[in-house]
Parts: C-alpha cells; structure tokens; sequence
C-alpha cells in the first residue's frame, strides 16, 4: 500500500498541480485537503515529481500548499447487490442519500457509499469448499428483483484459487465475509457481496465473445424493421437540439427487451432526468410486473454538476453494465450524450495545453470514443451462458453538421446510425430519425430483401416527390404518382409512431412482423387507378384504415375488423403484383417456411 | 491585517499577476491603483504566482499598483432591501442609493441535487397570447429568446416584467446599451412594477469582467429569495455578450479555442447559469428568460447552438413577433392540459391553419390561382397575425382563447377546422357576421 502524499503547486480551473513525493500512477484517487473537506481527483498527467489531478468538484478556495493523499487506487466503482434501482452521480454517489444529507444542493467533499454497508440479502451457495475458482466464477446468488444475482470472485483476482470455506445458506449482510479463498503460495482472501473494479478498464472474464446477431427490440417501428440494433451491438443518434434525442432514449429505456437498462445522464438537462425519476418507480415492466425502476440503474451528472464526474459518469455506466452481463443478463446501456462527454475530456485538454485536434478535441478522442464502444458485445461466460452489453449513445453535434469530430468518430465504430433530423421534427414526423440517411449493419427481424424493397421505394418516392416541387403534380405521370403516394403512405403509417399512444407507442416484433405483411402488399400491388385524384383518395382511405389499424389492440376485435377491410380495400384496386417484388416474395417466404 | 502586495509582474489585457502566498483559488483581492479602486479575482495559481482578472479591467493598471487580497471570494448582499434598487455587475449601486454590506451570501454556488427536482406543474401567465396560448411558459423552465439585433427583444423583456404574474423580477444586463438600461428603468418605474425589480446591469461601457458577474449575482439572489418561497423571473439579456466576455478572458488567458474563438467549455458555462432554473419543493422558485441575439441570424453559431442544447424550447423573435414555427416550449403540455378544455385543440388547429396560410401566401406569391379555400385562409392569416401574434396584445389566456374561437368563425365554416365536433359545439361562436365571400367576390 502506498501511501504517498503530495501538496498543491497550482490551481487552474478545475486543474490542480501537485508536487509529490514517492510513487503515483496515471488515473490514481487523490483527495485534496481543503479546511475540512477532501476533494476526490484524479491523476491525468505525471511530469517529474508534479502530478496534473482532475478535480471531481468545485476548486474555489484551494491554496497552494494544501495537502494532498494518494490513495493509491484508479478510480473504481463499487459492484454488488443492491445496484439496481439507484440513482448515482457520476462517481457513484447516491443521489437521494446526498438529498436527504444535505438538501436541496450538493455538497462538496460529501462522499456517500454506492450501496448502504448495513443492507442484507438471502445468500445461497454455489460453491463448496476444496473447489477450483477463478476470477468472475460465481461462488452464491442473492435474489435482487426478479433476477439472481451472481456473488462472484472478484474480477482482478489472477490465477486459480481454492474455496477454503463458504457460509451456508442465509442472510448476511453485504459486508459480511461469505467465502474464504487461497491461492497455491498460501495467499488468502476473505469474499464479501462487494467488490471494488476500476472503471477505465473493461471487464474481460468471459470465454469468448459473439458477433451480435440477435435483434433487441426497441418497439420501435422504425429501428425494429428497418434500422435494427442488434444484442451486444452499439448504436448512435445523432441530432440537432429539438429533434428528439432525449425522448426517443426514454422511449428505449422504456420498452427495450432486455433484462437491464442502465442510463447515463451525460451533462445533460436535469429537468430530462426528473421526468425519468418520478415516472419509472410508477410505470409496469410488461415482462415480469415489476416497475421499471426495478431493472433500471441511473447514472446521472447533469450538465451544472462538476465536468471532470462528467466524464467519469460514461465509464460508471459501462461498468455496472459488464458487471450485470457476467450474470448472463442483457443489459442495455443509454448515454445522454455522448458529445457533452467528450466536451469533457477537450476542457481538461485544453487545461494541459495539449495540442489541439480538429475543434480543438484532443487527437486521441477517437480512440476514446472507439473503446468505449468496444466496451459493448455479448459474451459467452465460463459457465456457458451468454450475456450482452448494448450500448446506445446520442450525439449533439454543433450546428446539427454531422460532419463534426464527435459524430464522425461515432459512426466508424457504430453498428446502426439512427440520425435525426430537424426538418422530421419540425413536421412533428416522430421518431424524427432520418429514413434515407440511417443505416444499420445488423439484420432486420423481418426479412432483409422485404425490407430493402421498401426503403427502395422509400428513395425512389423522395425523388419524385423533389421533381413534383418543380414541375407540379400535372407534370408527374401518374405511376410517379402513385409511387410517391406509396412512400408516403409508408412514412405516414408505419415510419411515423405515435409514442403517447398506449398501442401505437410500442409495437412488438410479432406485431411488426404481422402489421408489415399487409403493408408490403399495399407498397409491392399495382393498382388499378386511372387518375391522381382517385389515386390520392384511395391512399388517403388506406391510410386512415391502417393509422385505426396501428391505434388497435393486438387482436382484438377492432384489430381484426380493421384488417380485414384493409384487405379488402387493396383487392378492390389490386391489378397484380410487382414482378420484382413477387419474386422477393416467394423467395422470403420460401426461407421463412 | 492582509499583507499588500506592491508589484505586479505581468498585466496582459483585464489580468494581473503578482507574487504572493497563501492565496486561495477564487479569492478576491482589491488592486488600487491611480483610477480608484477595483475588485479582482484569483484566477490561476501556479506556484507563488498568481493570476487575477481585475473587474474594472487592465487599462491603466500600473506595475506598482498595491494589490490587498481579501481572504473570501465574491459575496453579494442579500435582503428585501434590494427591491427596487439597481446594481452593476459588482453589485455597487448603480441609482443614487446606498451599498448594501449586509448578510452577504456567495455567488455561483453548487447545483441542486437532480433527485431533489419536481417535475414543472404551474403556467406564468405573460398576458401575450404567443406565449400563453401557443408556447406556454412554465415555472422553473429555462427558455432563451432568438432573435437578430434590431428586433424588440429588450420591449418584450420590458412587457414580461411588468406582466408576468410572479412575484418577483430580477432583472441582469450584460453590454446593454445605455439606452436599453434607461429604456427598462424607465419603462419599468412608469409601470409601477419597479419596487418588485432588482436590476444588476452592465452596460456595454463598463469593464467586460463585470458582465461575466452578471448572471451569477442575479442568480445567487434568485435562489435565495425562492428559498424563501418567492416565485422569482430571471431576466437576462444578452447572453450572447456573456459568452463573447469569456471568449474575450480565455483568450487573453492563452486557452486552446474551440469553435470560432469561443472557448471549449461554453457548453458548460452557460449550462451552469441556466440550470440553475428550478422549482423548490415547499418553496418557490426560478425562471430563467434570456435573450440570445444571434449574429447573422444563425441558429448554428455556437452560442445559440449551445443555448438550445441547455434550454427548454426556444423564443424565436422575427419581424418583431414570437414566430409561432420554430418557437417551442417543451414543458408546455405539462400544464396546458389543465387549462381549459380547448387549450391544446385550438393551440394545434389555429398553427395547422397558419401553416396551410403560409402555403397559400408562397403560392400567391409565385403567381398560381387563389382557390376560395386559399382565400379564406389569407384571410385568417392576416386576422392572425393582426390579432394574435402583434407583440402589444394584452390579454389573459381566456381571453386569447375566446378570440382564438372568434378569428376562426371569421374565416371558416366549423369542419374545415379539423377540429374534434365536441370542442366545435362547446366552443363554436355563434352569430359571427363572415365577411370572406364578400371581399374574395
């Protein structure tokens, strides 16, 4: 244990300079003495005998001189029952118990411990003594919520080690020790519920990790269908302020299949944080009954709380979300946003007089950017089950130009692009994501051909309907015509979602994929219509049809009724099918029979 | 006593620096000099040097000035005294009355706990129709005003002091004009709503350290008066001469710019300002209305880009009117609900018309057939913009929304409105004289 101890040489911003005697590792906790409070930081740079420390606090009042302690530790978070449900700063400090400590704001130097030393849980063994453990094997569970929560030997422990003894089944307090290990040098280590793991450096105790494959379903049309994400992969949503960002995540964390959402709060509106706070611990999981809160984390540094926890509040996140995977989970990890992040890490930048990137981020944001979505994959565990960490984050690029450093950097490492755009959001088209501009490398949960066949007519719609602005719709020729309305009808009822809709809020795979037959029928027919007018008019009839259609329960009575005039309204008109599109259609359904 | 420091070794712009011990970062310090005496801040430290930015600037600051440091940072006072009064951005009076010394409180302090924030419940009634009606602000929101130099903003600021129904205004101006200062003093004086004001103002001849104070100093106070259970209106204007302050102190200070001079943590700076907005549990509250000139009337220039990335909707000031496309209040339909049962029907249907309105006006304008369906809707427009839209309307909400009903009788039959039949009977006007097919005929 080193114990070095240092003492302030400058203050800059919220950049201290210390001199230090003895030892100091790049990312090492310092705490700075100043009268009765210790500030925690952290080392970034080492030159000589003077460390650059990150202050994750207000620096106003420290001298020069001022003592500081090494703790000898990087920056860690604590992992262990008794996560979910919280509510966390970026350094993991309870939000909640530092209310109830200090009121109304936060307070300076006030560190609380993330999960209460005091808190007890039902401890059930599953190791003996005599076996052969490694680091990430589980030696019990504890029952949190509706999952089993996995008690694991600690992921930094190297080599294999022996169970010495392990308590019988009961309740014990996290604290308490439950299993006692020993290595072959006759080393040994007394395992609570708690452990410590340092939030730069990704969890790596799993066998081997899987191209993502499995969609994770959103319930959103859109991304579900057409720009997928896939389990274990990694998505980003840029978009200028207004259009959407924030609320399309809260829609995610919402109704995403999957076991765990973990939401880091970025530097971000506090006001956005609020709304999720007060609703989830009110609104039903659909999946187990339980409320939402149950199997959400909240990481939340909003955007007055101090920079440098900023850009810790992204690793915190990621780590309990690769902790909750080595308990085969799929855990779903929302970032909001990911530019504020990396604005973060351009201030301390600029405070270390680094040499300045394009904007003036520093040169290895890409990298920085790039493996923290590496952190993402699924994974097989040693014991053979599979867990995943999806990571969703939105970008807020300066003047809504996509072209800028953070963005760019975001999509060489992404798997789907789900962009928005201001002039969606300003026709209130919602979700405002950007249906030629997206793209996703994952495969769609509905046939890949179909979907592509659609988005073509999706393209070839938009083109008509730029030529229609110039020459009018009297210099279109009616199959124009009638290809534009297909992609409008396209966009109007099944791209557009209405997300305060009880129904059409959130559409399940099985919906989607039954929903989709019909609408592929309307966009690959051709219709027997003899003029723009009667063309317009019975789009606006199929339209008004299917927008009920989408408002309908799932098989219900009105679902059914619905369906059926539908299909009753397309054979009315209906000359044939596409070839082209009949040929996809065989071979789709060739593959799905 | 605090040991005087007589040598500066360095004054590069508005910073000095001199070699002294025991300083604390943010401290203040009293540098005199031949022209009186000013105020500076610790803004650097490294070793025994240290850096401050002095508040009445470098000009005329001589290297053997006596610089005395304070041993606390910047405090303003705080007391029911300050209704009616105005002070400069270092809180000296600015009117002929007297400092205020006592129960000083610091500025710029923490953030408030997330977990410890309510979600917005309770309208501020302006009397404008754009914003009751249409872009209803709410307690504890934030929301900027966009608009190019030359449009009303600091009238509409003005019409918003005196009408809105909070119970306290705090008023901070950043490089205003002279004018624009006398201009809201007198306005506000005739008005009768000056001894619920309290001004903070620099004006664009002051030193430009001093504008930075500016939103710090009316918001501390803020918070303490909502602390006490008030219902406090932040104005500030203009933001965007705060953020040219700090882009004018990061470069004298040699920091690495980020986007077109500013410097890379204005995100942060203004966030910080304007997040302080909030509603108190079992207390009162804060709301922030800023303006934002933007140069060039370009949304994408940093300081609005960053401002509507912080705020909650946005203001659009054009052609001397709220502009009903792109103005927003997102935290609108959180009490529009509660309202009136019309409220949010007619807000949406009376924007649907004025869209389909501009659509016809485009094509008037490029030379195609009016139908009497355009015909009736440039009528409305014209009634629209007459009626509603023009900045002097006073009317409370009910009112607004009587009138609403009424333009639409005017101008249409009640189901080319696109409105549900239930509202149409309930609110449907009767015995309205339609002048349209008289004048399309």
């Amino acid at each position: 244990m080193t114990n070095t101890t240092g003492k302030v040489f400058g203050v800059n911003g919220n950049m201290v300079t210390v001199t230090f005697e003895g030892d100091v590792s790049l990312n090492e906790v310092g705490y700075i003495q100043v009268g009765s409070q210790k500030l925690k930081s952290e080392v970034i740079r080492i030159r000589g005998n003077q460390a650059e420390m990150q202050v994750f606090e207000q620096t106003g009042g420290i001298g020069v001189g001022d003592t500081v302690e090494f703790t000898g530790e990087l920056l860690a978070v604590t992992l262990g029952p008794g996560l979910l449900g919280q509510v966390y700063d970026g350094l993991q400090n309870p939000l909640p118990q530092l209310a109830e400590a200090a009121g109304f704001f936060l307070k300076r130097g006030l560190y609380l411990d993330a999960i209460d030393r005091d808190s007890s849980w039902e401890f059930t063994p599953k190791t003996e003594k005599g076996a052969t453990v490694r680091a990430g094997d589980t030696i019990g569970t504890v029952p949190e919520g509706i999952f089993e929560h996995r008690v694991m030997v600690p992921f930094g422990l190297a080599g294999e080690w022996t169970v010495q003894s392990v308590v019988s089944k009961g309740t014990y307090k996290v604290t308490d020790t439950v299993c006692e290990i020993a290595d072959a040098h006759g080393n040994t280590r007394s395992l609570t519920m708690l452990f410590e793991w340092p939030v730069k450096r990704a969890i790596s105790v799993f066998e081997e990790r899987y191209k993502p494959s499995e969609p994770m379903v959103t319930k959103v049309r859109m991304i579900d269908t057409f720009f997928p994400v896939a389990r274990g992969g990694t998505y980003c949503i840029p978009g200028p302020f207004g259009a959407g960002k924030t609320v399309l995540q809260q829609i995610t964390s919402r109704h995403a299949e999957v076991d765990i959402v973990i939401i880091a709060a970025c530097g971000e509106r506090a006001g956005e944080v609020v709304e999720t706070l007060q609703e989830f611990p009110e609104l039903t999981d659909p999946r187990t009954g339980r409320t939402l809160m149950e199997r959400t984390v909240i990481i939340c540094n909003t955007s007055s709380m101090p920079v440098a926890s900023r850009e810790a509040s992204v690793y915190t996140a990621v780590t309990i979300a690769e902790y909750y995977r080595q308990m085969g989970l799929n855990v779903l990890l929302l970032a909001d946003s990911t530019s504020r992040w990396a604005q973060a890490m351009r201030e301390m930048s600029g405070r270390l007089e680094e040499i300045p990137g394009e904007e003036a981020f520093p040169a290895y944001l890409e990298s920085v950017i790039a493996s923290f979505y590496e952190r993402a994959g699924v994974v097989r565990l040693k014991d053979g089950s599979m867990g995943s960490v999806t990571i969703g984050g939105t970008v807020s690029p300066a003047g809504g130009n996509f072209e800028e450093p953070v963005t760019q950097a975001t999509l060489k490492v992404v798997g789907a692009f789900h962009g928005l755009s201001r002039d969606r959001s300003d026709a209130r088209k919602y979700p405002a994501i950007h249906p030629l501009e997206s793209w996703s490398k994952y495969p769609s949960a509905i046939n890949d051909e179909l979907v592509a066949y659609c988005r073509d007519i999706l393209v070839r719609g938009n083109e008509v309907s730029q030529m229609m602005k110039v020459v009018g719709e009297e210099g279109t020729s009616l199959d124009d015509y009638i290809l534009y309305q297909k992609s409008e009808f396209l966009d109007s009822v099944y791209l557009q979602q209405n997300s305060f809709d009880p129904i059409d809020g959130s559409v399940t795979i099985e919906r989607q994929r039954h929903i989709f037959r019909i609408l592929f029928d309307v966009l690959a027919s051709e219709f027997d219509l003899h003029d723009k007018d009667s063309a317009r008019n019975y789009f606006n009839q199929l339209r008004q049809i299917y927008l009920d259609y989408n408002t309908s329960e799932w098989e219900s009575d009105a679902f059914g009724k619905n369906e059926k005039e539908l299909k009753k309204l397309i054979d009315e008109k209906k000359k044939g099918y596409d070839p082209v599109a009949e040929d996809i259609r065989k071979r789709a359904g060739s593959a799905e029979g | 006593m605090k040991k005087v420091y007589s040598r500066i070794e360095e004054i590069s712009g508005n910073v000095i620096t001199v070699t002294a011990d025991g300083v604390r970062y943010s401290e203040l310090a009293l540098v005199t000099s031949g022209h009186g005496k000013s105020l500076a801040e610790v803004i650097r430290l490294r070793g025994n040097k240290v850096s401050l930015q002095v508040y009445s600037g470098g000009r005329g600051v001589s290297t053997g000035d006596e610089v005395q440091f304070l041993g606390k940072p910047m405090q303003v006072s705080f007391s029911e005294n300050l209704l009616g009064r105005i002070f400069d951005g270092s809180g000296r009076p600015r009117d002929k009355g007297p400092a205020l010394e006592e129960n000083l409180i610091e500025i710029g302090g923490p953030s408030v706990n997330p977990s410890k924030r309510i979600i917005p419940r309770n309208m501020i009634r302006t009397g404008i129709p754009m914003i009751d009606l249409f872009n209803t602000l709410v307690e504890s929101q934030k929301l900027p005003i966009f608009s190019v130099s030359g449009e009303p903003y600091n009238e509409l600021l003005s019409r918003i002091a005196m009408q809105a129904e909070v119970d306290l205004i705090i008023l901070g101006g950043m490089g205003l004009k002279y004018d624009d200062f006398l201009f809201f003093r007198d306005t506000l004086e005739k008005g009768g709503a000056m001894d619920r004001t309290i001004f903070f103002v620099h004006t664009a001849s002051d030193p430009v350290v001093e504008c930075l104070m500016v939103p710090d100093i009316s918001l501390a106070v803020a918070e303490k008066f909502a602390l006490q259970g008030k219902r406090v209106l932040v104005l500030l204007t203009d933001m965007t001469n705060f953020a040219d302050s700090l882009k004018e102190i990061a470069i004298t200070m040699e920091q690495v710019p980020s986007n077109r001079g500013y410097p890379g943590d204005l995100y942060s700076q203004l966030a910080a300002r304007y997040e302080k907005a909030v509603d108190f549990e079992g207390a009162g509250s804060i709301t922030t209305l800023g303006v934002t000139s933007m140069p060039g009337d370009d949304v994408t220039h940093p300081v609005p880009d960053n401002t509507g990335y912080i705020t909650e909707g946005q203001y659009y000031l054009r052609g001397g009117r709220i502009e009903p496309f792109g103005s927003l209040s997102r935290l609108k339909q959180m009490v529009n609900n509660t309202t009136r049962g019309d409220h949010r029907a007619l807000m949406d249907g009376m924007i649907r018309l004025y869209a389909n309105y501009k659509e016809s006006v485009e094509k008037k304008s490029m030379g195609f057939r009016m139908s009497e369906w355009d015909q009736k809707l440039l009528r409305y427009g014209s009634l629209f913009e007459a009626k509603m839209m023009d900045l002097s309307v006073n009317i409370p909400l009910e009112e607004a929304l009587d009138l609403g009903w009424q333009i639409l009788a005017e101008c249409f039959d009640p189901e080319e409105t696109g409105m549900q039949s239930k509202l149409l009977t309930e609110f449907w006007p009767k015995n309205v004289e339609r002048s349209s097919e008289q004048e399309s005929a």
